[in-house]
């Protein structure tokens, strides 16, 4: 069997593409881009970005009703959004198997809260699977598409930031062709819910035949070892465990939900003390409690908030010390993430900062403008928060309010927001920072952005229009790395009365159009420089004093978007000759 | 414990845009030819915008946890000083060695003067018992014509510290690294390889 080193999001889509998934779609969300992103690579699989997760969920419902396997991907609180549907689905239940893939981020690399989905499974009354590598990655997006198949119920694959990107061997296999099913119209099944009412009895009688199941399940499984030693487990919990308790019996559950009754009372009961190790919520702990298993040690010791590590669980156990790092005694300043070199919302919150406005975020590279040195950016919620949370802010009294959104994000959730603030006769400012991506994941293309997933072209939403259309009186587009333009554009909005939008465009520079494209960098010629520092408060990585006392450019950064030159009161920041190299 | 019993851990460290998770993924790709079992974290989403960025490498007969215990790192490799600093409590303080490229991307913190850069870093981390190893991979990449590829200078010295074959590291790189750029990198990797010690016994 030949083995290949994958990213536990490449195992998924592989295992994907293997179980013979026909339609795939998501929308980007740290950890579970990479999925969809690799399953493009595969013949056979439709792949495609949706507009937001809801949307994204109806679609692959739609198809696995339709009888082709789906598999449908976000992050945790990618399902807040599509929990509509994923709530409702199992009533009808489905007719080719649908995966839905909940990437959760313990720790909050990169998410605005920590969330266990098992939660939101189990008020969808919707089996979990949680693979513990990604050899498992791979194999469960089989299981759960066949499991899926064999009760008619949407099944929820949860994964979390270390399994989605962490790297292992995996064995390839080919791909299963499956048969398509046959759609049957059923109206007693998929509409009018009067005949909800008849369903839901089958909803409960479904489940008790899971929790079966899971007692027989090869997917949860014993591994014997010291019998006073138990410990119940799941995930990327699982390695932590073997690593430090490399002696214990451990019960590793690949199905979280629904729970097994008896393995859980018979493990317990055969061992004295067992501890539940879970990262996140006590969502396993909580059931054994309820089940009246006296011998459990879980959340107590070994904490809810964060991620888990060998480390952290070697700590708890009190099996040794943790060196924690040398913070007390040297000054080891953080390092947060900035506006890459050339990004176009600079720009903007330069100027938001100097209008001191009251400005309501929302999801994307821009909530760095809440960090130094901008500290222009004072609300980030959720996604298309920005403008819900803005006519608030107007109605509470505060005054010059203006939202910021990210293109991708105005298409996933701030459209609405935005026919609403008009229709309630606000009047705040909406800048819609338009880069041509949804850049905060890596760069993948939404409707607005006139690619598809597979780089073609697409249709593209005409956001001036469709700000026309809601209503808006005064909207203007302007090029981000012109100064001038954007400065004068916000303030006119600003003065407007009545609703405004400036859409300020600029694609990011990691689109490959961008990064492709040849560039003749600037340079600081000192002989005119006045070493008056203006060029450094355009916060640019690219810039940096010399040993000489002048700014300097580093040339192989330089993206050339002229915002340094175009503050520059002696004209001394010019394009560099081709006969000069950067560093004089 | 012999090698082929241990577990290996390698962490690399530094700043979003410096290559660390490019040299992560070639020694555990290398370490796969090698017949080893590997692990590998990543880091995605918005560390790479230039923030702090840590990526580690397990490899052995077995590896369970892909994550390195702090104390237990054989290398740390810093591709800037106040990275190399901030995770250099992962390395083993007796057995663990710490590799550090010479020099220094000073945060926005630093240039906005809200801050003092830690330039004793090193003097800092010799002080405190650890086995210190300092290179100037930045300006030997500069030399062989792109700073950028200071992340293969620092894979080249710490190739010679691990139990994987020169050809291997060598053949990995030729299949990891694009054409275009395959020659200057494998000069960058001899190069940095040539600056450290060859493994004792």
């Amino acid at each position: 069997m030949k083995k290949e080193l994958l990213l536990g999001n490449h195992a998924i889509a592989r295992g994907a593409w293997e179980a013979g998934v026909e339609f795939a779609v998501g929308y980007p969300g740290t950890p579970s881009t990479e999925i969809l992103e690799t399953l493009t690579q595969f013949p056979d699989v439709h792949a495609q970005w949706a507009a937001n997760e809801k949307v994204a969920f109806e679609e692959g419902m739609g198809a696995a009703i339709g009888g082709v396997r789906v598999l449908v991907t976000m992050k945790h609180v990618g399902l807040n959004v599509a929990a509509d549907p994923f709530m409702v689905f199992p009533y009808a239940g489905t007719n080719a198997g649908f995966v839905v893939i909940s990437a959760d981020d313990p720790g909050m690399h990169s998410s605005q809260n920590e969330q266990d989905n098992r939660y939101l499974a189990r008020v969808a009354k919707v089996p979990v699977l949680e693979p513990s590598d990604c050899q498992e990655c791979k194999d469960f997006v089989r299981a759960g598409l066949e499991l899926s198949e064999k009760f008619g119920v949407p099944v929820m694959l949860r994964t979390t930031t270390r399994l989605a990107h962490h790297k292992s061997l995996v064995e390839i296999g080919d791909r299963t062709t499956v048969p398509k099913r046959e759609f049957v119209p059923d109206a007693k099944r998929f509409s009018v819910p009067i005949y909800r009412r008849l369903l839901r009895p089958k909803v409960e009688q479904r489940l008790e035949q899971l929790r079966a199941y899971a007692e027989e399940t090869p997917l949860n499984r014993i591994e014997e070892g010291d019998p006073m030693i138990g410990v119940v487990t799941n995930g990327i919990s699982y390695q932590y465990v073997k690593e430090v308790m490399p002696q214990a019996s451990i019960l590793r559950l690949g199905m979280t939900h629904p729970l097994p009754r008896d393995l859980l009372v018979d493990f317990c009961a055969k061992h004295g003390k067992v501890y539940v190790v879970e990262e996140g919520e006590p969502f396993i702990e909580e059931h054994m409690l309820a089940l009246g298993i006296p011998n459990i040690e879980g959340k107590q010791r070994f904490g809810v908030i964060g991620e888990y590590s060998p480390g952290r669980l070697a700590a708890a156990l009190g099996l040794g010390e943790v060196p924690e790092g040398f913070a007390s005694e040297i000054n080891i300043m953080p390092r947060p993430p900035m506006f890459c070199v050339g990004c176009g919302h600079r720009t903007v919150f330069s100027a938001l900062r100097q209008m001191r406005v009251t400005v309501s975020g929302d999801i994307g590279c821009y909530t760095m403008g809440a960090l130094p040195p901008f500290e222009a950016s004072h609300t980030t919620f959720c996604m298309g928060a920005s403008i819900g949370v803005a006519v608030g802010l107007e109605r509470a009294g505060e005054e010059r309010v203006v939202a910021v959104i990210g293109d991708s994000t105005f298409v996933h959730a701030g459209m609405p927001s935005l026919v609403d603030s008009v229709y309630n006769r606000s009047k705040l400012t909406l800048i819609i920072l338009d880069n041509s991506t949804t850049g905060m994941t890596g760069g993948q293309p939404h409707p607005a952005s006139g690619k598809d997933i597979y780089g073609g072209h697409a249709p593209r939403l005409n956001l001036v229009a469709l700000c026309n259309a809601a209503g808006v009186e005064h909207v203007s587009r302007v090029d981000a790395w012109n100064r001038k333009q954007v400065f004068g554009a916000i303030r006119e909005a600003l003065e407007f009365d009545g609703p405004s939008v400036v859409i300020v465009h600029g694609p990011c520079q990691r689109i490959p159009e961008m990064k492709q494209r040849e560039i003749i960098p600037f340079f600081v010629e000192e002989e005119l420089c006045t070493q008056c520092e203006a060029c450094l408060k355009v916060f640019c990585p690219a810039i940096t004093l010399n040993a000489r006392g002048f700014p300097e450019i580093h040339p192989a950064e330089c993206t050339a978007c002229t915002l340094c030159a175009q503050v520059c009161p002696p004209e001394a920041i010019i394009p560099l000759p081709p006969d000069r190299s950067g560093t004089p | 414990m012999s090698e082929h019993e241990k577990t290996y851990g390698v962490l690399f460290a530094g700043v979003g845009g410096q290559g660390a998770l490019l040299a992560a993924e070639i020694t555990a790709m290398a370490a796969v030819s090698g017949g080893y079992e590997v692990k590998q974290t990543e880091v995605h989403g918005v560390s790479q915008r230039g923030g702090s960025v840590e990526t580690h490498v397990r490899f052995g007969k077995t590896v369970w946890s892909p994550v390195i215990t702090p104390g237990r790192a054989d290398l740390v490799v810093g591709l800037e000083k106040l990275e190399a600093l901030r995770f250099a409590h992962f390395a083993h303080q007796s057995q663990g060695t710490i590799l550090v490229n010479d020099h220094e991307i000073l945060p926005g913190s630093v240039t906005n003067a809200a801050e003092t850069y830690p330039h004793e870093a090193l003097t800092f981390l010799n002080d405190k018992g650890y086995r210190v190893i300092t290179i100037p991979a930045s300006e030997m990449a500069r030399d062989l014509g792109d700073g950028r590829m200071a992340n293969v200078v620092m894979l080249g010295a710490m190739s010679n510290l691990l139990p994987i074959e020169e050809k291997v590291w060598l053949d990995t790189l030729r299949k990891r690294i694009p054409e275009k750029y395959r020659q200057p990198n494998l000069k960058a990797f001899e190069a940095g390889r040539k600056m450290s010690d060859p493994p004792k016994g």
